[in-house]
């Protein structure tokens, strides 16, 4: 019996089938997939390089790969893939071939107990704690690490060079910064230990800059590539103590690739300089070009293509 | 396992009571934001809520802001509106988001209280000579009380589930272990944290289910039949007959 019941139930079927054709049609890729044929790094030319989930990362990793191509390399982008947590595993395994990283940072994953702080002690520490199957090329002059960063008014008004100067503003001085920062030794227990500085702590995360510049925090951690050193008053304070941990850009490889390629990205590392990175932030934010455009125009400028 | 114990060796750590993010302020924090936005969407939605069960209209409206409002995803509204109302607003937003997270369950729970009565009672009030006003208070709320109250139980277990977010805005709470464990790979921590907002939400989960249970009315909780308690509503209906006979 054709019932208004069994007839409503066919077409659902029908539907749902024709859902999940559809569905299975337009698939789109996975970007933590594996390359079909690559399981261990031993594959044909085509190198893979990754980037993490960050304008900045993502524009290194394009000089990278363009330059790669230039070089005549096979290159397969899988940019914005995430944190550490989501893209070390594939890199670990030879998923990845090459990934545009940071020194510093790097290492505190490998090895939170190390104590270097000056880039060549960190670059230094960071091939040792490297696992086996991966290779830091050279380190760039570039860097994105910690800063604490104050606004040139307060500097002028504090009379504010060093980070050690802040002991002598009468005000209490509260410093903002991603929630672990809070916990990291380049922290405000480490200013205190390090400069004699007393700091109160104020978890900004993503609006520290926004706060620094309300006057809500007084020092912010605004990270060392920021465009917001371009586009707005603001100032580092130095740190001659290595304090803050040196967290340059490194370029992290497969150690069965990496004597192959050392040679075209060293070239590119030798040329990034702190400048330019942030002056690349700027066109990618306030700009709004595309990483590969500032890619292009970059390594043009320089001649590496 | 050895997770959970070293969770367990993070949270009884005497450090735990020290500093800016001892536990006992995280919990105060989260507490706090959690009774405020509760609040504020109870002045909100209950008052709509008993307008659409009494006049029995608005219900469709009703019912459709409710299903939407709760497909919002509260952390993006939550960092929007933060962008939107600036640094210096973020309580507000942040609060802005947890009542309206807390607004559909209130408000299903006001109206629906208010049409489960049978409307056999409601004539039977108004055959009396009620008032609408008096049958409004006298017997609709009362007996809507306890699907309110369920209402509100399940709006305080979802904000105190969310509040965790607001960590992530610098306003503290049970999050912060959490959000400040991820980064640092400190997984003691984050179970730790864990382990606080589920302890939390459970107590408040039970102390919220006696609530309901209390909140039926004496009349219809001894007067349902089948109930172990039926010996209890025919010894409260002899000790009526007995005081109406001796008044």
């Amino acid at each position: 019996m054709f019932t208004a019941r069994r007839s409503r139930l066919a077409l659902a079927t029908g539907v749902a089938l024709a859902a999940s054709l559809a569905l299975a049609g337009c698939s789109s890729s996975n970007p933590l997939d594996t390359p079909t044929d690559d399981s261990s790094g031993g594959d044909s030319d085509t190198i893979v390089i990754g980037s993490q989930a960050y304008y900045s990362n993502e524009i290194i990793a394009e000089i990278y790969a363009q330059a790669l191509e230039g070089a005549g390399y096979d290159v397969d982008k899988q940019f914005n893939i995430g944190q550490r947590d989501a893209y070390m595993p594939d890199l670990e395994s030879g998923a990845i071939d090459l990934f545009p990283e940071y020194t510093g940072n790097l290492l505190e994953y490998f090895d939170d107990s190390a104590d270097a702080t000056s880039p060549e002690d960190v670059y230094a520490a960071l091939q040792e704690a490297l696992p086996e199957g991966l290779t830091a090329l050279d380190y760039a002059e570039a860097s994105d690490q910690d800063t604490y960063t104050v606004t040139k008014e307060f500097a002028a008004a504090n009379d504010l060079t060093t980070i050690a100067d802040l002991a002598n503003v009468s005000e209490e001085v509260t410093i903002g910064g991603a929630p672990e920062f809070e916990q990291r030794p380049y922290g405000p227990a480490g200013a205190k230990e390090v400069y004699g500085v007393d700091l109160a702590f104020s978890a900004t995360g993503d609006t520290t800059l926004e706060s620094l510049l309300a006057g809500e925090i007084q020092v912010a951690d605004i990270y060392s590539a920021d465009p917001a050193f371009e586009t707005e008053d603001i100032v580092a304070l130095e740190d001659p103590k290595s304090l803050i941990l040196a967290s340059n850009v490194v370029p992290i490889a497969s150690s069965d690739i990496a004597d192959e390629i050392a040679d075209v990205i060293n070239a590119v590392s030798a040329e990034l300089s702190a400048e330019d990175l942030v002056a690349m932030g700027v066109e990618s934010t306030v700009d709004q070009k595309s990483s590969e455009d500032i890619a292009k125009k970059w390594l043009t400028d320089k001649g590496l293509i | 396992m050895n997770l959970f114990a070293d969770a367990f060796a993070w949270l009884f750590s005497p450090e735990r009571l020290e500093g800016q993010y001892a536990l006992p302020t995280l919990l105060g924090q989260h507490l706090f934001y959690t009774v405020i936005s509760v609040l504020i969407a109870a002045v909100i939605a209950v008052p709509i809520g008993w307008a659409i069960g009494h006049t029995g209209r608005g219900r469709e409206v009703a019912v459709a802001i409710s299903g939407a409002a709760r497909a919002i995803p509260s952390f993006g509204l939550m960092v929007l509106l933060v962008l939107v109302m600036g640094v210096l607003r973020v309580p507000e937003a942040a609060t802005i988001t947890f009542v309206l997270l807390a607004i559909p369950s209130l408000l299903a729970g006001a109206y629906t209280g208010l049409e489960a009565i049978d409307r056999r009672v409601i004539d039977a009030a108004r055959a009396t000579g009620m008032t609408q006003w008096q049958v409004f208070w006298k017997v609709e709320v009362p007996l809507g009380m306890p699907l309110l109250i369920g209402g509100l139980r399940s709006a305080t277990l979802q904000v105190i589930a969310t509040v965790t977010i607001a960590a992530y805005v610098n306003l503290g709470g049970l999050g912060w272990p959490i959000i400040q464990g991820i980064p640092l790979q400190r997984f003691d921590q984050v179970l730790g944290g864990a382990i606080l907002v589920a302890v939390l939400a459970l107590v408040v989960d039970l102390l919220l289910a006696l609530a309901q249970r209390m909140a039926v009315p004496t009349g219809i909780r001894v007067a349902k039949p089948g109930t172990p308690s039926r010996r209890a509503g025919r010894r409260a209906a002899a000790q009526t007959a007995a005081s109406a006979a001796s008044a």
